[in-house]
């Protein structure tokens, strides 16, 4: 059984959607349960898959027993298996937390929308897993496609922001898919670690290089790496509660892992950080997306597109940690995949609580807050103090690695970039905080004139919020295994 | 030095956060009180078990996770952090009682609340005391930070929220863009954060570099109000009294210091200090805040604003004793973090005494104020005399070591420093005094009847009054252990 993780990680979601879709005709309930099923298959190999990496180092699996590079092979070593765990842990997470918020926004279209939702996953776990430079592409445009019908489902401006993102992520894709070309053309080989084994001969040609920075470019775009930013803060804040708060942690961050397989496996730390000079202007590059993340997001005047522009600021994290070129680094950049995915989907529940009990989230819908939904605000402070990195929690560690690899690398402007970052964090949460907590102003003395009655978000909603807030603090604790056991084997020894 | 490994460092750490589900969840006051005093009981007993090991001359270690080599979560008691523990984990106690007094003598709201966050900083500040590395230290530095946020605002006007943004802006904001670089770096240069007998950090950087950091964590731990990072405290007078008192006189100020102090010795290491003479940049930077704090303090008018200038003052007399980097200069900085304490927070008892029974906080509101509330200006008077340093209270013994500190580094000016403040203490504190016994019968604002506050507020402050007499006549357990410290700082 064990030995059918890989696959079944991927073909058991993708049958699901297919059923999904089918038993929404027969009856809506249904629905669901089969998601839930599917996903909790999914977490659970997963995590199986993860333990025997550990155990056994890389998984090679041949889907439909072909070898490669003629058959499509799935590689999961630490890296990914790290990766896996966290994208199928939160997509599952939050299908559970969001079924009161999908049936209340969505009304009659929940059948289509459990059915992406679950595609989406689908294509996340492919890439994450697979070994197949094109195979990547195509699970990217699964992913891609089912992520643009989804946000679209949102209200008001949700189709022209979706719009926009389906141009904007269309045009990424392409980019990857020429990059993949260009290999293909030089190599012949699609596989990952076929192309590895083929290029260091062809370090000199051009077309590699080419090859190297149209794929790069194609994977900002897809990760919002600024200033090829704009179409993610309105598709993300427009769509659906739900959609947001699984897209919004898993996308960027699985785009980011792309970016650290491109340089790790494919082109190989030695082309990527020695042969071509360019790690110094992309950590310049990732240093100003820090500075405007954080600077747009002090514009904004609406929670949930405050969250969005702080996603544009952390993506600068992972991208600079991943160019320092150094261990630490490198191991900030991974440990920071597995934190921003949980401190965001952690925010966006938060979010996605708000909008089922007020009628918005805009700063000045969340006055009084804090006695309305005590138990959201409370997950909300901690999301708020791992995004900040304060410690324990886990945003403090990968901001360390990160904060040391740059030292080491003698990039200091990055560090001030982190460090500045913080600072505007701390003014854009407590901001949000000192509104929900203040405000109705009292009369002086502090005796309240309009005490609201609570009026918390249900169980199912609070629960998930909760495992994930304690998750943050766990997470934080335990960093020291995360990165001995697994981050230590998913850097190549010969970064240092 | 022999170490023991116990959990004992922790649950002095955590028993006043486990108390917190209770207090949020206990619907009766009285029981919530009940249990606000459990957990302060608690941890003093078992502060108090750890004292007999420790003044043997045995530490006690214990790691709760290790994220790398040198950087773990991870408890060290020795005699400066019994010391500081000791203090703060008993005037948590006498506190209680006195908030109880006077949050329901003013019938202040939200006290679940406050009681919950006072559980939560004095988790925080016993953390600090046995933090065994820079890393925990920040980790509750930071916590202590957070958790007094919501006290330092409790009163939720205009007022409150635009001082707990100063707060903030000024703990939080040295601390992420001064301390915690500042720690990376030593990090990255010593390959250790293990708070070390003469530091870690000798030899493995250029005097340019060691300078850049000195600055950086002197200002980056802006809870000890090194001047220009002080004005977050006056500002933070806004709050509750009870929390002025133990918060700004004892926990997060002191916090503040012993961080100084932490980091001074087991960080830098006084012989690397003494031999690349940083030590009259110490100096300077504490004789000035104890100068111009003074100063200042003599021009207000409001009584917690006077207090929260003369703590600024008083905290850097403990900055002041180390950088003399003599071994009774050192003794007499520690010494004070206790002696300081326990007569501040007599003071701000008093104030807040006055401001429950009359409702007065200014000092020009307040003549003839001792003949109505003779045992409170009394306890003023006895704490005044603590903080001037004179005989018969516990002040003395500490200035008296940092007079001798001073001759014994060979610092004169500083002699002079130390004795113009005590003058200048003695010029703020003593005419308040005076008009409030002695004034002219027309003068007087208070009839001749006596009427104190409500005896929960009455009690704790002259509790604290009696024991800075006494500190005096017994000053150890603080005074052996700030001494063993010493000993072990210097390796005599």
């Amino acid at each position: 059984m064990s030995q059918q993780y890989p696959a079944l990680l991927v073909i058991v979601p993708l049958i699901s959607a297919l059923v999904i879709s089918a038993a929404g005709w027969i009856n809506k309930r249904l629905c669901f349960p089969i998601a839930v099923a599917a996903l909790g298959v999914a977490a659970y190999s997963s995590i199986g898959l993860l333990l025997r990496v550990l155990d056994e180092g890389a998984i090679v699996y041949r889907l439909g027993g072909w070898d490669p590079p003629m058959g499509i092979a799935y590689y999961v070593d630490h890296l990914n298996g790290l990766v896996l765990a966290v994208v199928s842990v939160v997509a599952f997470l939050n299908l559970i937390a969001s079924k009161k918020s999908i049936e209340l926004e969505l009304g009659d279209k929940t059948a289509p929308f459990y059915a992406l939702y679950v595609l989406q996953v689908t294509g996340l776990l492919g890439i994450v897993a697979t070994g197949d430079a094109f195979n990547l592409y195509v699970l990217l445009e699964i992913t891609a496609l089912s992520g643009y019908a989804m946000l679209a489902m949102g209200k008001d401006r949700a189709q022209l922001s979706t719009l926009n993102y389906l141009y904007m992520g269309t045009i990424g894709a392409c980019f990857y898919l020429l990059g993949v070309g260009y290999l293909y053309i030089v190599t012949g080989s699609l596989n990952m670690v076929d192309i590895a084994n083929i290029l260091p001969s062809l370090y000199e040609s051009n077309a590699v290089l080419g090859a190297f920075i149209i794929c790069l470019v194609g994977v900002w775009v897809k990760m919002a790496f600024f200033p090829l930013h704009a179409w993610l803060p309105n598709a993300y804040t427009h769509g659906p509660s739900a959609a947001s708060s699984l897209i919004a942690p898993l996308v960027t961050k699985v785009m980011i892992y792309v970016m650290i397989r491109l340089i790790l496996t494919v082109f190989t730390p030695e082309f990527a950080f020695n042969i071509l000079a360019i790690s110094k202007p992309i950590v310049w590059l990732a240093c100003i997306a820090i500075f405007m993340g954080a600077i747009l997001a002090l514009a904004e005047r609406n929670l949930k597109k405050m969250l969005t522009y702080i996603i544009v600021a952390e993506v600068g994290y992972m991208v600079g940690g991943a160019w320092l070129g150094n261990r630490a680094g490198m191991t900030g950049a991974i440990l920071h995949i597995v934190n921003d995915a949980l401190m965001t989907l952690c925010a966006f529940l938060v979010v996605s609580n708000i909008a089922y009990k007020l009628k918005g989230y805009a700063f000045d819908d969340l006055k009084g807050l804090v006695r309305k939904m005590p138990f959201t605000m409370g997950a909300f402070v901690v999301a708020a103090l791992s995004i900040i990195g304060v410690p324990p929690t886990c945003g403090f560690f990968s901001k360390w690695y990160l904060i040391s690899g740059a030292i080491q690398a003698g990039q200091y402007a990055f560090m001030v970039a982190l460090l500045f970052s913080s600072l505007v964090n701390v003014v854009l949460f407590f901001r949000v905080i000192e509104i929900c907590y203040y405000e109705p102003f009292s009369d002086g003395h502090g005796h309240d004139q309009h005490a609201e009655p609570m009026a918390e978000a249900p169980l199912t909603m609070l629960v998930p919020l909760f495992i994930v807030a304690a998750g943050l603090v766990l997470v934080g604790i335990y960093t020291g295994d995360i990165v001995n056991k697994i981050i230590e084997f998913a850097i190549p020894q010969g970064i240092v | 030095m022999e170490t023991i490994i116990s959990i004992k460092p922790l649950l002095a750490v955590l028993v006043s956060l486990l108390v917190t589900p209770i207090l949020v969840s206990s619907r009766a006051p009285n029981v919530r009180e009940a249990w606000t005093f459990v957990a302060a009981a608690a941890k003093f007993l078992i502060v108090l078990s750890m004292l007999p090991t420790i003044l043997k001359g045995t530490e006690i270690v214990y790691t709760v996770a290790e994220f790398l080599p040198g950087a773990a979560i991870k408890f060290r008691v020795d005699a400066l952090g019994m010391l500081f523990a000791l203090v703060s984990s008993s005037l948590w106690i006498i506190t209680s009682a006195y908030s109880i007094g006077y949050m329901r003598g003013l019938k202040e709201h939200s006290q679940t609340r406050y009681f919950v966050f006072f559980a939560f900083a004095l988790s925080a500040t016993v953390g600090v005391a046995f933090s065994a590395n820079l890393l925990t230290m920040y980790l509750f530095y930071e916590m202590l930070s957070l958790a007094t946020y919501p006290l330092v605002t409790h009163h939720q006007d205009p007022e409150a929220r635009s001082s707990g943004r100063k707060y903030l802006l000024y703990i939080v904001g040295t601390s992420i863009g001064l301390a915690l670089p500042a720690m990376l770096i030593s990090y990255n240069l010593a390959g250790t954060l293990e708070f070390g007998r003469q530091g870690f950090l000798a030899g493995t950087a250029s005097k340019p570099l060691i300078g850049l950091l000195l600055f950086m964590f002197l200002f980056g731990f802006a809870k000890a109000a090194i001047m220009p990072f002080h004005s977050w405290l006056p500002a933070a007078m806004v709050a509750p009294t009870p929390v002025s008192a133990l918060l700004h006189a004892v926990a997060v100020v002191k916090v503040g210091v012993f961080s100084v102090v932490r980091v001074l010795t087991g960080v830098f290491g006084t012989d690397l200090l003494f031999s690349l003479d940083f030590g009259p940049v110490i100096l300077l930077l504490a004789s000035a805040t104890i100068l111009v704090g003074s100063f200042i303090a003599l021009s207000q008018d409001g009584l917690k604003r006077l207090l929260a200038y003369s703590t600024i003052a008083q905290l850097s007399y403990i900055v002041l004793g180390v950088g003399l980097l003599s071994p009774k200069g050192l003794t007499g900085g520690m010494v004070h973090i206790a002696m300081h304490a326990f007569g501040k927070i007599t003071l701000f008892f008093c104030a807040g005494a006055i401001f429950v029974a009359t409702g007065k906080k200014n000092i020009s509101e307040m003549v003839g104020i001792g003949r109505r509330m003779p045992v409170t200006m009394t306890a003023f008077f006895i704490a005044s005399l603590s903080i001037i340093g004179m005989p018969p209270c516990g002040g003395f013994v500490s200035k008296w070591y940092l007079v001798l500190g001073s001759l014994e580094a060979h610092q004169m000016p500083i002699l002079y420093v130390l004795l113009f403040s005590s003058l200048l203490n003695a010029a703020y504190f003593m005419p308040i005094v005076y008009r409030a016994f002695f004034c002219r019968p027309e003068e007087a604002m208070f009839e001749n009847t006596v009427q104190e506050a409500p005896p929960f507020c009455v009690v704790p402050l002259v509790i604290t009054a009696v024991i800075s007499v006494i500190l005096l006549f017994y000053p150890q357990p603080f005074f052996d252990l700030a001494t063993m410290m010493v000993q072990t700082i210097t390796g005599t």
